[in-house]
Protein backbone atom coordinates (compact mmCIF):
# COMPACT_ATOMS: atom_id res chain seq x y z
CA UNK A 1 0.00 0.00 0.00
CA UNK A 2 1.50 3.55 -0.94
CA UNK A 3 0.61 6.32 1.50
CA UNK A 4 -1.40 7.68 -1.14
CA UNK A 5 -4.05 4.93 -0.34
CA UNK A 6 -4.51 5.89 3.17
CA UNK A 7 -6.42 9.04 1.41
CA UNK A 8 -9.73 9.49 3.02
CA UNK A 9 -13.32 10.58 1.60
CA UNK A 10 -12.68 14.01 3.22
CA UNK A 11 -9.15 14.12 1.20
CA UNK A 12 -11.56 14.68 -2.02
CA UNK A 13 -12.45 18.18 -1.83
CA UNK A 14 -9.02 19.14 -2.27
CA UNK A 15 -7.99 16.86 -4.60
CA UNK A 16 -10.82 18.07 -7.13
CA UNK A 17 -9.39 21.93 -7.14
CA UNK A 18 -6.39 20.55 -8.04
CA UNK A 19 -8.50 19.63 -11.12
CA UNK A 20 -8.73 23.59 -11.89
CA UNK A 21 -10.05 24.85 -14.98
CA UNK A 22 -13.35 23.98 -17.16
CA UNK A 23 -16.41 25.02 -14.90
CA UNK A 24 -18.69 23.50 -16.91
CA UNK A 25 -18.74 20.27 -16.00
CA UNK A 26 -18.45 20.67 -11.86
CA UNK A 27 -21.67 20.27 -11.13
CA UNK A 28 -21.42 16.83 -12.96
CA UNK A 29 -18.04 15.88 -11.45
CA UNK A 30 -19.85 16.58 -7.87
CA UNK A 31 -22.63 14.16 -8.74
CA UNK A 32 -20.45 11.21 -9.02
CA UNK A 33 -18.03 11.59 -6.42
CA UNK A 34 -20.29 9.96 -3.66
CA UNK A 35 -20.75 6.94 -5.75
CA UNK A 36 -17.45 6.55 -7.19
CA UNK A 37 -15.75 6.67 -3.93
CA UNK A 38 -18.30 4.34 -2.28
CA UNK A 39 -17.55 1.52 -5.22
CA UNK A 40 -13.15 1.99 -4.68
CA UNK A 41 -13.51 2.59 -0.95
CA UNK A 42 -15.56 -0.35 0.29
CA UNK A 43 -17.40 -2.82 -3.06
CA UNK A 44 -14.92 -3.20 -5.64
CA UNK A 45 -11.74 -4.67 -5.39
CA UNK A 46 -9.63 -2.78 -7.68
CA UNK A 47 -6.06 -1.02 -6.28
CA UNK A 48 -2.46 -0.68 -7.01
CA UNK A 49 -2.50 -4.67 -5.89
CA UNK A 50 -4.50 -5.85 -8.69
CA UNK A 51 -4.35 -3.71 -11.69
CA UNK A 52 -2.65 -6.00 -13.78
CA UNK A 53 -5.03 -9.29 -12.44
CA UNK A 54 -7.42 -10.34 -15.43
CA UNK A 55 -9.55 -11.51 -12.37
CA UNK A 56 -9.48 -7.95 -11.05
CA UNK A 57 -13.21 -6.03 -10.57
CA UNK A 58 -13.56 -3.40 -12.70
CA UNK A 59 -15.26 -0.02 -12.63
CA UNK A 60 -16.30 1.38 -16.02
CA UNK A 61 -16.85 5.67 -16.04
CA UNK A 62 -19.45 5.45 -19.15
CA UNK A 63 -20.34 9.02 -18.49
CA UNK A 64 -16.85 10.23 -19.66
CA UNK A 65 -17.97 14.13 -18.92
CA UNK A 66 -16.93 15.50 -15.56
CA UNK A 67 -14.31 13.36 -14.86
CA UNK A 68 -12.71 15.37 -11.94
CA UNK A 69 -13.97 13.05 -8.87
CA UNK A 70 -13.12 10.01 -11.03
CA UNK A 71 -9.70 11.41 -11.46
CA UNK A 72 -9.87 12.49 -8.04
CA UNK A 73 -10.80 9.10 -6.59
CA UNK A 74 -8.04 7.37 -8.79
CA UNK A 75 -5.42 9.74 -7.09
CA UNK A 76 -6.58 9.17 -3.53
CA UNK A 77 -6.62 5.40 -3.58
CA UNK A 78 -3.14 5.31 -5.17
CA UNK A 79 -3.80 4.45 -8.35
CA UNK A 80 -3.12 7.72 -10.08
CA UNK A 81 -0.07 10.10 -8.75
CA UNK A 82 -1.74 12.75 -7.07
CA UNK A 83 0.72 15.05 -9.27
CA UNK A 84 -1.06 14.36 -12.29
CA UNK A 85 -4.17 16.54 -11.16
CA UNK A 86 -2.13 19.33 -11.55
CA UNK A 87 -2.16 21.12 -15.10
CA UNK A 88 -5.08 18.69 -16.63
CA UNK A 89 -6.45 19.14 -19.63
CA UNK A 90 -3.17 20.51 -21.08
CA UNK A 91 -1.69 18.85 -24.21
CA UNK A 92 1.29 17.89 -21.87
CA UNK A 93 -1.40 16.25 -19.14
CA UNK A 94 -2.21 12.42 -19.26
CA UNK A 95 -6.23 13.50 -17.80
CA UNK A 96 -8.47 15.17 -20.38
CA UNK A 97 -12.04 16.08 -20.22
CA UNK A 98 -13.05 12.45 -21.14
CA UNK A 99 -10.44 9.89 -19.75
CA UNK A 100 -8.67 7.54 -22.30
CA UNK A 101 -7.44 4.13 -20.90
CA UNK A 102 -4.00 4.21 -22.59
CA UNK A 103 -3.57 7.41 -20.58
CA UNK A 104 -4.97 7.05 -17.29
CA UNK A 105 -4.07 4.22 -14.64
CA UNK A 106 -6.37 2.44 -13.67
CA UNK A 107 -9.45 3.91 -16.21
CA UNK A 108 -10.82 0.65 -17.35
CA UNK A 109 -12.50 2.11 -20.73
CA UNK A 110 -11.91 5.15 -23.10
CA UNK A 111 -15.33 6.80 -22.34
CA UNK A 112 -17.01 10.09 -24.00
CA UNK A 113 -19.31 9.49 -26.52
CA UNK A 114 -22.49 8.33 -24.20
CA UNK A 115 -23.49 5.21 -24.48
CA UNK A 116 -20.78 2.65 -24.79
CA UNK A 117 -19.55 1.96 -21.26
CA UNK A 118 -22.55 -0.68 -20.48
CA UNK A 119 -22.82 -2.82 -23.82
CA UNK A 120 -18.79 -2.90 -23.27
CA UNK A 121 -19.27 -4.68 -19.59
CA UNK A 122 -21.63 -6.72 -21.08
CA UNK A 123 -19.15 -8.28 -22.90
CA UNK A 124 -16.92 -8.38 -20.29
CA UNK A 125 -18.66 -10.01 -18.05
CA UNK A 126 -19.50 -12.68 -21.46
CA UNK A 127 -15.87 -13.09 -21.39
CA UNK A 128 -15.81 -14.21 -18.11
CA UNK A 129 -18.36 -16.23 -17.80
CA UNK A 130 -16.90 -17.86 -21.41
CA UNK A 131 -13.99 -18.32 -19.37
CA UNK A 132 -15.46 -19.49 -16.16
CA UNK A 133 -14.67 -16.03 -14.34
CA UNK A 134 -17.04 -16.10 -11.20
CA UNK A 135 -15.24 -13.85 -9.55
CA UNK A 136 -15.12 -10.42 -10.45
CA UNK A 137 -17.94 -7.87 -10.97
CA UNK A 138 -18.30 -5.37 -13.22
CA UNK A 139 -19.81 -1.61 -12.03
CA UNK A 140 -20.97 0.70 -15.18
CA UNK A 141 -21.62 4.67 -14.07
CA UNK A 142 -24.01 6.39 -16.38
CA UNK A 143 -26.27 9.13 -16.09
CA UNK A 144 -29.78 9.51 -15.98
CA UNK A 145 -29.75 11.55 -19.34
CA UNK A 146 -27.47 9.08 -21.44
CA UNK A 147 -30.04 6.20 -21.11
CA UNK A 148 -31.60 8.26 -23.90
CA UNK A 149 -28.75 6.51 -25.87
CA UNK A 150 -30.65 4.01 -28.10
CA UNK A 151 -27.19 1.19 -27.56
CA UNK A 152 -28.19 1.16 -23.80
CA UNK A 153 -31.14 -0.35 -24.33
CA UNK A 154 -29.82 -3.18 -26.82
CA UNK A 155 -27.53 -4.14 -23.46
CA UNK A 156 -30.45 -3.42 -20.81
CA UNK A 157 -32.56 -6.17 -22.31
CA UNK A 158 -29.91 -8.20 -23.39
CA UNK A 159 -28.65 -8.45 -20.19
CA UNK A 160 -31.53 -8.82 -18.35
CA UNK A 161 -32.53 -11.77 -19.98
CA UNK A 162 -29.15 -13.48 -19.56
CA UNK A 163 -29.63 -13.18 -16.20
CA UNK A 164 -25.85 -11.82 -15.68
CA UNK A 165 -25.31 -11.59 -12.08
CA UNK A 166 -21.97 -10.09 -12.46
CA UNK A 167 -22.90 -6.71 -14.16
CA UNK A 168 -23.91 -3.54 -12.45
CA UNK A 169 -25.18 -0.33 -13.68
CA UNK A 170 -25.57 2.57 -11.37
CA UNK A 171 -27.09 5.48 -12.63
CA UNK A 172 -26.61 8.86 -11.19
CA UNK A 173 -29.90 10.11 -11.73
CA UNK A 174 -29.48 14.27 -11.33
CA UNK A 175 -32.89 14.72 -13.44
CA UNK A 176 -30.60 16.08 -16.45
CA UNK A 177 -32.69 14.20 -19.08
CA UNK A 178 -35.06 16.35 -21.10
CA UNK A 179 -37.63 14.10 -21.43
CA UNK A 180 -37.61 11.95 -18.74
CA UNK A 181 -38.38 8.57 -17.71
CA UNK A 182 -42.20 8.02 -16.46
CA UNK A 183 -42.34 5.18 -13.90
CA UNK A 184 -38.98 5.78 -13.05
CA UNK A 185 -35.77 5.01 -14.37
CA UNK A 186 -35.55 1.62 -12.11
CA UNK A 187 -38.38 0.28 -13.63
CA UNK A 188 -37.29 0.07 -17.20
CA UNK A 189 -34.42 -2.34 -15.89
CA UNK A 190 -36.64 -4.55 -13.40
CA UNK A 191 -39.30 -4.92 -16.69
CA UNK A 192 -35.78 -6.69 -18.14
CA UNK A 193 -35.15 -8.76 -15.56
CA UNK A 194 -32.91 -6.76 -13.51
CA UNK A 195 -32.53 -6.58 -9.66
CA UNK A 196 -33.26 -2.76 -8.71
CA UNK A 197 -32.62 -0.76 -5.80
CA UNK A 198 -32.90 3.03 -5.92
CA UNK A 199 -30.91 5.17 -2.95
CA UNK A 200 -30.00 8.08 -1.72
CA UNK A 201 -26.73 8.74 -4.17
CA UNK A 202 -25.15 10.62 -1.06
CA UNK A 203 -26.09 8.04 1.40
CA UNK A 204 -22.75 5.88 2.02
CA UNK A 205 -23.99 3.45 3.99
CA UNK A 206 -27.27 3.37 2.22
CA UNK A 207 -25.26 2.75 -1.71
CA UNK A 208 -22.93 0.33 -0.13
CA UNK A 209 -25.73 -1.67 1.19
CA UNK A 210 -26.97 -1.42 -2.70
CA UNK A 211 -24.39 -2.86 -4.05
CA UNK A 212 -23.69 -5.31 -1.80
CA UNK A 213 -26.69 -7.12 -0.92
CA UNK A 214 -27.45 -10.28 -3.27
CA UNK A 215 -29.19 -10.15 -6.39
CA UNK A 216 -28.48 -13.86 -7.43
CA UNK A 217 -29.08 -15.02 -10.86
CA UNK A 218 -29.99 -11.47 -11.96
CA UNK A 219 -27.76 -8.00 -13.04
CA UNK A 220 -28.13 -5.02 -10.70
CA UNK A 221 -29.23 -1.51 -11.38
CA UNK A 222 -28.56 0.99 -8.55
CA UNK A 223 -30.31 4.62 -9.34
CA UNK A 224 -28.43 6.71 -6.86
CA UNK A 225 -30.46 10.20 -7.01
CA UNK A 226 -28.98 13.45 -6.34
CA UNK A 227 -29.88 16.64 -6.54
CA UNK A 228 -31.15 17.95 -9.84
CA UNK A 229 -28.58 19.24 -11.77
CA UNK A 230 -28.20 22.95 -11.82
CA UNK A 231 -30.41 22.78 -8.75
CA UNK B 1 -7.66 -27.11 -45.65
CA UNK B 2 -10.20 -29.11 -44.02
CA UNK B 3 -12.88 -26.43 -45.78
CA UNK B 4 -14.22 -27.79 -49.12
CA UNK B 5 -13.42 -24.68 -52.00
CA UNK B 6 -17.17 -25.68 -53.26
CA UNK B 7 -18.64 -23.15 -50.29
CA UNK B 8 -19.17 -19.76 -50.36
CA UNK B 9 -17.28 -17.22 -48.30
CA UNK B 10 -20.03 -17.42 -45.91
CA UNK B 11 -20.47 -20.49 -45.75
CA UNK B 12 -16.55 -21.19 -45.46
CA UNK B 13 -16.31 -18.67 -43.00
CA UNK B 14 -19.10 -20.15 -40.57
CA UNK B 15 -17.40 -23.93 -41.17
CA UNK B 16 -13.75 -22.57 -40.93
CA UNK B 17 -14.64 -20.86 -37.65
CA UNK B 18 -17.18 -23.79 -35.91
CA UNK B 19 -13.52 -25.67 -36.58
CA UNK B 20 -11.80 -22.60 -34.91
CA UNK B 21 -14.08 -22.52 -31.84
CA UNK B 22 -12.92 -26.18 -30.63
CA UNK B 23 -9.27 -25.63 -31.71
CA UNK B 24 -8.90 -22.03 -29.77
CA UNK B 25 -10.65 -21.10 -26.33
CA UNK B 26 -9.44 -17.41 -26.75
CA UNK B 27 -12.22 -17.17 -29.16
CA UNK B 28 -15.58 -15.92 -28.97
CA UNK B 29 -18.34 -15.33 -32.07
CA UNK B 30 -20.91 -12.37 -31.72
CA UNK B 31 -23.40 -12.69 -33.80
CA UNK B 32 -26.55 -10.34 -34.32
CA UNK B 33 -29.12 -13.43 -36.05
CA UNK B 34 -27.23 -12.98 -39.07
CA UNK B 35 -25.66 -16.68 -39.99
CA UNK B 36 -26.66 -18.05 -36.48
CA UNK B 37 -28.88 -20.53 -38.26
CA UNK B 38 -25.48 -21.53 -39.91
CA UNK B 39 -23.59 -22.03 -36.44
CA UNK B 40 -26.32 -23.90 -34.37
CA UNK B 41 -23.89 -26.92 -34.24
CA UNK B 42 -21.04 -24.79 -32.85
CA UNK B 43 -23.76 -23.35 -30.35
CA UNK B 44 -24.57 -26.28 -29.10
CA UNK B 45 -21.07 -27.26 -28.22
CA UNK B 46 -19.90 -23.78 -26.93
CA UNK B 47 -22.63 -22.00 -26.02
CA UNK B 48 -20.65 -19.37 -24.17
CA UNK B 49 -18.37 -18.53 -26.92
CA UNK B 50 -21.21 -18.27 -29.90
CA UNK B 51 -23.19 -15.33 -28.82
CA UNK B 52 -25.91 -14.02 -30.68
CA UNK B 53 -27.03 -10.89 -29.30
CA UNK B 54 -30.93 -11.02 -31.41
CA UNK B 55 -30.81 -7.90 -34.15
CA UNK B 56 -29.04 -5.44 -31.81
CA UNK B 57 -25.75 -4.02 -33.88
CA UNK B 58 -24.43 -1.79 -31.59
CA UNK B 59 -24.13 -4.15 -29.25
CA UNK B 60 -22.86 -6.63 -31.29
CA UNK B 61 -20.10 -4.74 -31.75
CA UNK B 62 -19.76 -3.20 -28.53
CA UNK B 63 -19.68 -6.70 -26.86
CA UNK B 64 -17.00 -7.99 -29.07
CA UNK B 65 -15.07 -4.64 -27.63
CA UNK B 66 -15.75 -6.15 -23.66
CA UNK B 67 -15.04 -9.69 -25.06
CA UNK B 68 -11.59 -8.25 -26.00
CA UNK B 69 -11.15 -6.56 -22.67
CA UNK B 70 -11.67 -9.92 -20.93
CA UNK B 71 -9.03 -11.22 -22.93
CA UNK B 72 -10.41 -12.88 -25.56
CA UNK B 73 -10.44 -12.54 -29.25
CA UNK B 74 -13.78 -11.57 -30.63
CA UNK B 75 -15.37 -12.54 -33.90
CA UNK B 76 -18.03 -10.13 -34.92
CA UNK B 77 -20.17 -11.06 -38.01
CA UNK B 78 -22.97 -10.06 -39.68
CA UNK B 79 -23.30 -8.36 -43.58
CA UNK B 80 -21.65 -5.42 -44.07
CA UNK B 81 -24.10 -2.78 -43.97
CA UNK B 82 -24.98 -3.65 -40.41
CA UNK B 83 -21.58 -4.30 -38.97
CA UNK B 84 -19.98 -1.59 -40.34
CA UNK B 85 -21.97 1.54 -41.55
CA UNK B 86 -24.80 1.34 -38.85
CA UNK B 87 -22.55 1.12 -36.32
CA UNK B 88 -19.89 2.79 -36.88
CA UNK B 89 -18.96 4.95 -33.94
CA UNK B 90 -19.11 1.37 -31.86
CA UNK B 91 -16.64 0.29 -34.53
CA UNK B 92 -14.31 3.38 -33.89
CA UNK B 93 -14.43 3.31 -30.26
CA UNK B 94 -14.80 -0.07 -28.56
CA UNK B 95 -11.63 -1.40 -30.22
CA UNK B 96 -8.85 0.23 -31.30
CA UNK B 97 -9.69 3.45 -29.32
CA UNK B 98 -9.79 0.68 -26.29
CA UNK B 99 -6.21 -0.33 -26.92
CA UNK B 100 -7.58 -3.95 -28.12
CA UNK B 101 -7.96 -5.95 -31.14
CA UNK B 102 -10.78 -8.36 -32.42
CA UNK B 103 -12.09 -9.41 -36.03
CA UNK B 104 -15.08 -8.07 -37.64
CA UNK B 105 -16.31 -10.06 -40.24
CA UNK B 106 -18.68 -8.42 -42.97
CA UNK B 107 -20.22 -10.52 -45.64
CA UNK B 108 -22.44 -9.39 -48.85
CA UNK B 109 -19.56 -7.22 -50.28
CA UNK B 110 -20.92 -4.04 -51.98
CA UNK B 111 -23.80 -5.81 -54.12
CA UNK B 112 -23.77 -9.35 -52.92
CA UNK B 113 -26.69 -8.98 -51.99
CA UNK B 114 -28.70 -6.93 -55.29
CA UNK B 115 -31.59 -8.13 -54.81
CA UNK B 116 -31.93 -6.48 -51.53
CA UNK B 117 -31.59 -2.78 -52.71
CA UNK B 118 -29.13 -0.41 -51.26
CA UNK B 119 -29.80 -0.71 -47.66
CA UNK B 120 -27.86 -4.03 -48.37
CA UNK B 121 -25.19 -2.90 -50.17
CA UNK B 122 -22.26 -1.31 -48.45
CA UNK B 123 -19.51 -0.40 -51.06
CA UNK B 124 -18.30 2.09 -48.94
CA UNK B 125 -16.93 -0.26 -45.80
CA UNK B 126 -13.86 -0.36 -46.84
CA UNK B 127 -13.29 3.46 -46.96
CA UNK B 128 -14.88 3.76 -43.80
CA UNK B 129 -12.34 1.22 -42.06
CA UNK B 130 -9.99 2.81 -43.69
CA UNK B 131 -10.37 6.00 -42.22
CA UNK B 132 -9.75 4.30 -38.67
CA UNK B 133 -5.87 4.18 -37.70
CA UNK B 134 -4.64 0.17 -36.83
CA UNK B 135 -6.93 -1.93 -38.96
CA UNK B 136 -5.70 -4.63 -41.16
CA UNK B 137 -8.36 -4.58 -43.82
CA UNK B 138 -8.92 -8.19 -46.27
CA UNK B 139 -11.16 -8.41 -48.95
CA UNK B 140 -10.71 -11.29 -50.41
CA UNK B 141 -10.82 -12.97 -53.54
CA UNK B 142 -11.54 -16.60 -53.42
CA UNK B 143 -13.18 -18.98 -50.46
CA UNK B 144 -9.81 -20.54 -49.21
CA UNK B 145 -8.25 -17.03 -49.22
CA UNK B 146 -10.89 -16.41 -46.65
CA UNK B 147 -10.35 -19.44 -44.62
CA UNK B 148 -6.66 -19.07 -44.73
CA UNK B 149 -7.02 -15.20 -43.62
CA UNK B 150 -9.17 -15.80 -40.90
CA UNK B 151 -7.34 -18.93 -39.68
CA UNK B 152 -4.32 -16.67 -39.51
CA UNK B 153 -6.26 -13.76 -37.88
CA UNK B 154 -7.84 -15.97 -35.05
CA UNK B 155 -4.41 -16.61 -33.89
CA UNK B 156 -3.21 -12.95 -33.75
CA UNK B 157 -3.92 -9.70 -31.45
CA UNK B 158 -4.75 -6.97 -33.47
CA UNK B 159 -8.44 -5.22 -34.79
CA UNK B 160 -9.53 -7.09 -38.55
CA UNK B 161 -11.74 -6.76 -40.93
CA UNK B 162 -12.54 -9.50 -43.04
CA UNK B 163 -14.50 -8.14 -45.83
CA UNK B 164 -16.43 -11.73 -47.21
CA UNK B 165 -17.87 -11.87 -50.65
CA UNK B 166 -20.08 -14.53 -52.56
CA UNK B 167 -18.08 -13.11 -55.98
CA UNK B 168 -14.82 -15.41 -56.25
CA UNK B 169 -12.11 -15.82 -58.74
CA UNK B 170 -11.35 -19.55 -60.24
CA UNK B 171 -8.77 -19.34 -58.07
CA UNK B 172 -6.46 -18.64 -54.52
CA UNK B 173 -3.75 -16.72 -54.15
CA UNK B 174 -1.35 -15.94 -51.17
CA UNK B 175 -2.80 -14.71 -48.31
CA UNK B 176 0.58 -13.85 -46.20
CA UNK B 177 -0.14 -9.79 -46.95
CA UNK B 178 2.01 -9.79 -49.92
CA UNK B 179 1.04 -8.87 -53.38
CA UNK B 180 1.06 -11.62 -55.97
CA UNK B 181 2.29 -10.87 -59.52
CA UNK B 182 -0.31 -12.37 -61.73
CA UNK B 183 1.42 -11.55 -64.95
CA UNK B 184 4.64 -9.44 -66.07
CA UNK B 185 4.56 -6.38 -68.48
CA UNK B 186 6.18 -3.41 -69.69
CA UNK B 187 3.44 -0.44 -70.57
CA UNK B 188 2.06 -0.10 -66.88
CA UNK B 189 0.87 -1.48 -63.63
CA UNK B 190 -2.92 -3.37 -62.85
CA UNK B 191 -3.57 -3.99 -58.90
CA UNK B 192 -6.82 -5.24 -58.48
CA UNK B 193 -8.43 -6.37 -55.26
CA UNK B 194 -10.50 -9.53 -54.19
CA UNK B 195 -12.75 -11.43 -56.76
CA UNK B 196 -12.46 -9.37 -59.67
CA UNK B 197 -8.54 -10.64 -60.20
CA UNK B 198 -10.34 -12.79 -63.00
CA UNK B 199 -11.63 -9.90 -64.96
CA UNK B 200 -8.30 -7.99 -64.73
CA UNK B 201 -6.65 -10.71 -65.71
CA UNK B 202 -9.11 -11.31 -69.26
CA UNK B 203 -9.31 -7.49 -69.34
CA UNK B 204 -5.51 -7.26 -69.71
CA UNK B 205 -5.13 -10.11 -72.30
CA UNK B 206 -3.95 -7.88 -74.86
CA UNK B 207 -2.19 -5.91 -73.02
CA UNK B 208 1.92 -5.86 -71.76
CA UNK B 209 1.32 -5.06 -68.17
CA UNK B 210 2.24 -5.89 -65.15
CA UNK B 211 -1.20 -7.26 -62.85
CA UNK B 212 -0.99 -7.14 -59.32
CA UNK B 213 -3.39 -8.96 -56.65
CA UNK B 214 -3.54 -8.51 -53.42
CA UNK B 215 -6.60 -9.80 -51.05
CA UNK B 216 -4.85 -7.41 -48.50
CA UNK B 217 -5.75 -3.96 -48.64
CA UNK B 218 -4.31 -2.25 -45.75
CA UNK B 219 -1.52 -2.33 -44.51
CA UNK B 220 -0.77 -2.36 -48.87
CA UNK B 221 2.71 -4.50 -49.74
CA UNK B 222 4.18 -1.20 -50.91
CA UNK B 223 6.95 -3.22 -51.39
CA UNK B 224 6.06 -5.36 -54.14
CA UNK B 225 4.16 -2.60 -55.99
CA UNK B 226 7.15 -0.29 -55.95
CA UNK B 227 9.46 -2.87 -57.46
CA UNK B 228 6.61 -3.71 -60.42
CA UNK B 229 6.43 0.25 -61.17
CA UNK B 230 10.24 0.11 -61.43
CA UNK B 231 10.34 -2.65 -64.13
CA UNK B 232 6.92 -1.34 -65.84
CA UNK B 233 5.97 2.08 -66.96
CA UNK B 234 4.86 4.17 -63.72
CA UNK B 235 1.24 4.17 -64.86
CA UNK B 236 -1.03 2.33 -62.13
CA UNK B 237 -4.50 1.23 -62.62
CA UNK B 238 -6.44 0.23 -59.67
CA UNK B 239 -9.17 -2.30 -60.12
CA UNK B 240 -11.32 -2.45 -56.73
CA UNK B 241 -14.47 -4.19 -56.13
CA UNK B 242 -15.72 -1.00 -53.72
CA UNK B 243 -16.10 2.40 -53.47
CA UNK B 244 -14.29 3.91 -56.55
CA UNK B 245 -10.40 5.27 -55.51
CA UNK B 246 -10.71 3.94 -51.76
CA UNK B 247 -6.77 2.52 -52.46
CA UNK B 248 -5.53 5.81 -54.31
CA UNK B 249 -4.49 7.35 -51.39
CA UNK B 250 -2.47 4.45 -50.55
CA UNK B 251 -1.07 4.04 -53.75
CA UNK B 252 -0.26 7.77 -54.13
CA UNK B 253 1.62 7.37 -50.96
CA UNK B 254 3.62 4.43 -51.68
CA UNK B 255 4.87 6.05 -54.93
CA UNK B 256 4.99 10.01 -53.59
CA UNK B 257 9.24 9.91 -55.04
CA UNK B 258 8.52 8.75 -58.73
CA UNK B 259 6.13 10.36 -61.03
CA UNK B 260 3.31 8.46 -61.91
CA UNK B 261 -0.19 8.29 -62.88
CA UNK B 262 -3.10 6.69 -60.74
CA UNK B 263 -6.35 6.03 -62.62
CA UNK B 264 -9.12 3.99 -60.55
CA UNK B 265 -12.04 1.80 -61.11
CA UNK B 266 -14.46 0.59 -58.48
CA UNK B 267 -18.24 1.27 -57.66
CA UNK B 268 -19.35 3.93 -58.82
CA UNK B 269 -19.27 7.55 -55.74
CA UNK B 270 -21.01 10.16 -57.84
CA UNK B 271 -24.30 8.53 -58.23
CA UNK B 272 -26.65 5.99 -56.17
CA UNK B 273 -27.46 3.01 -58.49
CA UNK B 274 -30.73 2.11 -57.75
CA UNK B 275 -31.30 -0.99 -59.25
CA UNK B 276 -31.84 -4.87 -58.39
CA UNK B 277 -30.94 -7.48 -60.35
CA UNK B 278 -27.83 -9.73 -60.14
CA UNK B 279 -24.40 -8.68 -58.78
CA UNK B 280 -23.06 -9.29 -62.35
CA UNK B 281 -25.55 -6.76 -63.21
CA UNK B 282 -24.06 -4.08 -61.02
CA UNK B 283 -20.34 -5.52 -61.90
CA UNK B 284 -21.22 -4.43 -65.02
CA UNK B 285 -23.24 -0.95 -64.68
CA UNK B 286 -20.08 0.21 -62.43
CA UNK B 287 -17.85 -1.17 -65.59
CA UNK B 288 -15.97 -3.88 -63.23
CA UNK B 289 -16.81 -6.22 -65.78
CA UNK B 290 -13.97 -7.60 -68.12
CA UNK B 291 -14.73 -5.84 -71.38
CA UNK B 292 -15.18 -2.51 -69.26
CA UNK B 293 -12.19 -3.02 -67.50
CA UNK B 294 -10.21 -3.88 -71.34
CA UNK B 295 -11.45 -0.69 -72.17
CA UNK B 296 -10.44 1.41 -69.55
CA UNK B 297 -6.91 -0.06 -69.56
CA UNK B 298 -6.92 0.38 -73.14
CA UNK B 299 -7.74 4.30 -72.97
CA UNK B 300 -5.26 4.51 -69.82
CA UNK B 301 -1.99 2.95 -70.91
CA UNK B 302 -2.11 3.71 -74.45
CA UNK B 303 -3.73 6.96 -74.84
CA UNK B 304 -3.48 8.48 -71.56
CA UNK B 305 -6.72 9.77 -71.17
CA UNK B 306 -8.19 10.95 -67.90
CA UNK B 307 -11.09 8.96 -66.77
CA UNK B 308 -14.57 9.81 -66.00
CA UNK B 309 -17.35 7.89 -64.50
CA UNK B 310 -18.54 5.20 -66.87
CA UNK B 311 -21.34 4.40 -64.97
CA UNK B 312 -23.98 3.13 -67.09
CA UNK B 313 -27.49 2.43 -65.61
CA UNK B 314 -29.43 4.64 -63.98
Amino acid sequence: MTTTAELTYTDLPALMRRLAGDEKHNAAAESTVDVIWVLYDSVLDIGPHNLDDPGRDRFLLSKGHGPMAFYAVLAAKGLLPAGDLDGWGTFESRLGGHPDRTLVPGAEISSGSLGHGLPIGLGLVLGWRATGRTGPRAVVLVGDAELDEGSNNEAIEYAGRLGLEQLTVVVVDNSSSTYGWPGGIERRFTLEGWTGRTVDGRDHDALRVAFTEPHPGRPLVVVASVEKKGA
Amino acid sequence: MTTATTLGMRDTFTTTVTELLDEDPRLAVVLAEISADRLTEAAARHPDRVINVGIREQLLVSVAGGLALSGMRPIAHTFSAFLVERPFEQVKLDFAHQDVGGILVGSGGSYDISFGGRTHMSPGDVALMDSLPGWTIQVPGHPAEAAALLRADAARDDAVYLRLSEQSNARPYATDGAMTVLKRGREGVVLVVGALADNALAATEQLDVTVLYTPTVRPLDVRTLRSAVFTANTDVLLVEPYLRGTSTHAVAEALVDIPHRIAALGVDRGHELRGYGEPADHERAHGLDAASIAARARRFFHAGAPDGPVLRAG
